[in-house]
């Protein structure tokens, strides 16, 4: 990671201004969003905007031949060009041409993505930018933190002094007086440009018209006043029929700022007259720019389904945190990520990729289905075989490839540790590792691994077997959720096997872009699992159950080791999580809870994977009432605990902040108790809670169902 | 009819317009010339009322109007409604279910006197109301048009500290006013 690039974190979530207005948004946004979409069926509307972008991304030489045809037919012209730099050329010939000295722009993020500004600028045209929030930061010399309110890091203090400093003294703090005052400045300009520049939110093919989006009426007297419009538009814009306009216009207002429609929307098929009734110039540039190779790639099509709302940065518990500066370029968070390693050089995604937890809070909310994480861990994995791995971390997964060197490194760890451990806690590392303990302790290495552990437990012979998968953390650190596991598993007559040649499984290969030590990984597992004929395999920890149900095999399909995908899936059917197998357990009649238990009250905090990808929220919570606890909900149960694997290890610098907020979340919801079903998660929380002194206490489900179930 | 108003009135309310009804043309025509004499409407630059031609002004005599209430005026340009503090045109069709207003736009006159002004009064005829934005797109189509217009409360802006703030380029008031009898003038 580059030096640059580590400051503007530190920076960023050093400011207070910064991440108390991103916090307080993405607070509130969660809750506005909902209620925007009261009455709409949210995955029926997003399915339809998935497959109608889908549609135009396979489609887009047709639909971009068909826009120009129709659009050409009523007067427009169109250009189309793959090259940044034709695009400012056709600009700026045009305004040379029109003796344009000044320019209007409404938003537009294409021509931010090629610097038309700038060149414009420099061959001494006037640009102004017109929507409030881009005029502050193009005042200010910055760029935008946030793609729908470029200006949310700043204050009124501070766009009053950006005022006095750029346009005129005076301004005093008062935010409708600031508004007021760029209305009245903006106004000249617009009355007096020679050109209106916009981009447009989508354009119809089979109608050739452009539809354009904004609450401020900004993009309307640009497109009114000058008497040329250039509008740039992106080819993703494209889509088929006028019709198709619907589930966009539906959704865009919802996701972006939570309103149920725009202020205004224009919809412009041709030019229109002037206010001297002269025709208007009104010239379409479809720009290309990568798109088009975009979307002849079979993994990242499905970006080319964005419709900009920016709701995967509302939601991002990073983005919160460092806003969009650190993004570097003119698109931010996790779909700007990806655009950026597209539009601009996949190198430049290289250090804000390693920013994405992969928590998954994205996909639920996305509206054009796009699984961002998985697209984020796709660029990882390219930056990986472009430039190979960090020396480091090279070494490090040649340890874990080798799982009997790994098992052993990591006994000699427990020897090793014993200076540093108090309880069962680390709570300091030296030198270099400090970072690791600075803001959460760490468990010590159980003195015997569950491996050896589980032979010492004496098992009732069972007909049925099943076979545990233990993980890492809970195999070396936590043994003891392993052996309530089995306890409770030996109630429901069956009997738990813990197939020896299991290894770590290949998340953290995975998610540093090591594909190839994760497919190691993942074989010598199925290899172990697949030995026994057991009716599941299960494990506790959902980082790993969702590798070994899903991980595998599309890590298979990413190097295209076809030959492998049969025995991942057959071992991917057998695969379940611990709360949904006892939760079956006790639908079934196989296991049931102690009567009339008053256990009080505890909270739960929700793991990223096991409820985003396996989709289990609600059962452990049932198992958890069923057996007598009270759960006080605390405020964003399902929000990441900043864990992330080894993001904690990476980006300590945003895991502490992430796992503050939940630890504060944690305390004020009263409860004495947090449980949770991720030994990831607990390994966090625990650690933090620790290093705060708190008497709060955090168990895996697993330990607090032990001892409630019975036999049936 | 009733219930379909409703829905649009609580919708575009909630989006800080003020919506009014009235059974005929002349009632909504004076309460128009109320509002703008209270609003301070006069023949002088920063107080005139630009009015965009419609059908609502069919069978008024637009010259009397003028005399009744100096600084209405009816013949749009560009200056004038740089210089006006009230723009008035009629909307084509409402939008129930978000408290839109739908409009074919491409005069020009239609979208000066909806933009520069800082009120915009918007008129509408109680029968062209439609639930939703798919029968919406229904009645006017881009095939008929270049420019379709959508206004759905004032301006508004939340780009400085997300506090929200009306009237930013566009009209800060926007003042829908619909009528039921679209042919009663006497």
């Amino acid at each position: 990671m580059e030096t640059k690039f580590r400051e503007s974190i530190a920076k960023a979530v050093h400011n207070p201004n910064l991440t108390g207005a991103l916090g307080r948004f993405s607070e509130a946004y969660r809750i506005s969003r909902a209620k925007a979409y009261e009455g709409y069926d949210f995955e029926a509307l997003r399915t339809q905007i998935a497959d109608r972008k889908s549609y135009a991304a396979s489609h887009l030489d047709e639909l971009a031949d068909l826009f120009t045809r129709n659009a050409e037919a009523r007067g427009t012209k169109v250009f189309r060009t793959n090259d940044p730099a034709q695009v400012r050329e056709y600009v700026l010939n045009l305004a040379r041409d029109n003796g344009v000295k000044s320019v209007v722009k409404s938003k537009s993020m294409a021509s931010e993505e090629i610097h038309l500004n700038q060149h414009l600028e420099a061959a001494g045209v006037e640009v102004g930018e017109t929507d409030l929030g881009e005029w502050i930061i193009q005042l200010a010399g910055q760029t935008p933190s946030h793609m729908v309110m470029p200006a949310i890091h700043m204050t009124k203090e501070e766009v009053a002094a950006v005022f006095n400093e750029q346009v005129e003294e005076g301004q005093k703090p008062d935010i409708p007086k600031l508004v007021k005052f760029a209305r009245g400045k903006l106004r000249t300009k617009f009355l007096d440009a020679q050109m209106g520049i916009t981009g447009a939110n989508i354009a119809v093919a089979e109608t050739g018209t452009l539809v354009i989006v904004t609450n401020e009426g900004n993009a309307r007297l640009v497109t009114t006043l000058p008497k040329i419009h250039v509008a740039i538009v992106g080819l993703e814009k494209l889509m088929e029929k006028f019709e198709d306009v619907v589930p966009v216009l539906t959704a865009l207002p919802k996701s972006a700022t939570a309103q149920l429609m725009t202020s205004y929307v224009s919809m412009i098929s041709g030019p229109v007259p002037n206010t001297d009734g002269t025709p208007k110039q009104l010239h379409v540039i479809l720009m290309d720019n990568r798109r088009t190779e975009m979307s002849q790639d079979p993994k990242f099509k499905q970006a080319m389904q964005c419709i900009r709302c920016a709701s995967c940065l509302n939601v991002c518990p990073v983005f919160r945190l460092v806003g969009g500066h650190v993004f570097g370029k003119i698109y931010t968070g996790g779909i700007g990520t990806i655009l950026t390693a597209w539009f601009d050089a996949l190198k430049s995604s290289d250090d804000i990729q390693s920013l994405c937890i992969q928590c998954g809070n994205c996909t639920e909310v996305c509206p054009g289905k796009i699984d961002i994480p998985g697209l984020i861990l796709e660029l990882r994995r390219r930056l990986a075989v472009e430039k190979g791995q960090p020396l480091a971390q090279k070494a490090i997964f040649s340890v874990v490839n080798n799982r009997k060197l790994f098992h052993s490194m990591l006994r000699a760890a427990y020897v090793m540790q014993k200076p540093l451990q108090k309880g069962n806690f680390i709570r300091h590392l030296p030198f270099f590792l400090s970072d690791m303990t600075e803001f959460r302790s760490l468990p010590a290495i159980a003195e015997a691994p569950l491996r050896d552990t589980i032979k010492t437990i004496q098992q009732p012979a069972c007909k049925e077997k099943i076979a545990f998968y233990a993980g890492c953390l809970i195999d070396f650190a936590y043994p003891e959720m392993g052996e309530a596991l089995v306890k409770i598993m030996n109630k429901a007559g069956i009997e738990v096997v813990f197939p020896e040649g299991q290894t770590c499984c290949g998340a953290p290969a995975r998610y540093s872009g090591a594909y190839e030590v994760a497919a190691q990984n993942a074989n010598d597992n199925i290899n172990a699992l697949l030995a026994n004929d057991v009716t599941y395999v299960v494990s506790a920890c959902p980082t790993c159950t969702v590798a070994l149900k899903h991980e595998f095999i599309s890590t298979f399909e990413s190097l295209g080791q076809t030959d492998s995908l049969p025995r991942a899936r057959q071992l991917a059917d057998k695969v379940i999580d611990f709360s949904s197998l006892v939760k079956k357990l006790v639908d079934e009649g196989r296991l049931k809870f102690k009567e009339g238990q008053q256990l009080g009250k505890i909270t739960y905090h929700d793991s990223c994977h096991l409820k985003r990808t396996l989709h289990a929220s609600q059962e452990p919570r049932q198992l958890l009432t069923q057996a007598g606890y009270e759960i006080a909900e605390m405020y964003e149960a399902d929000m990441c605990c900043g864990m992330g694997g080894t993001y904690s290890l990476k980006l300590p610098e945003i895991s502490a902040p992430i796992l503050e907020r939940k630890l504060v979340n944690i305390k004020n919801s009263g409860a004495t108790l947090a449980v949770m079903d991720c030994p990831g998660c607990v390994m966090q929380i625990r650690g933090g809670l620790d290093k705060q002194n708190s008497t709060v206490r955090v168990e895996h489900t697993v330990q607090r169902l032990a001892d409630e179930l019975e036999s049936s | 009819m009733d219930a379909i108003f409703d829905t649009f009135k609580l919708r575009a309310e909630a989006v800080n317009a003020e919506v009014h009804r009235f059974p005929h043309k002349n009632e909504a025509l004076d309460f128009i010339l109320h509002y703008l004499r209270d609003a301070g409407v006069n023949d002088a630059p920063q107080a005139y009322a630009v009015w965009a031609q419609c059908a609502f002004l069919d069978g008024f005599d637009q010259k009397q109007l003028t005399a009744k209430l100096p600084g209405v005026i009816f013949n749009v340009n560009r200056e004038l409604s740089a210089l006006a503090k009230v723009g008035i045109s009629q909307l084509d069709w409402a939008i129930a279910n978000t408290g839109t207003l739908m409009q074919d736009a491409a005069a020009v006159d239609q979208r000066l006197v909806s933009t520069l002004p800082p009120i915009h009064i918007a008129l509408m005829r109680s029968d062209r109301l439609v639930p939703d934005l798919p029968s919406a797109l229904t009645k006017i189509r881009p095939e008929q048009t270049n420019y379709i217009s959508f206004i759905t409360g004032p301006s508004r802006t939340a780009d400085i500290e997300r506090v929200l703030t009306i009237g930013v380029h566009g009209p800060e008031k926007l003042i829908i006013v619909f009528y039921d009898a679209p042919g009663s003038v006497n």
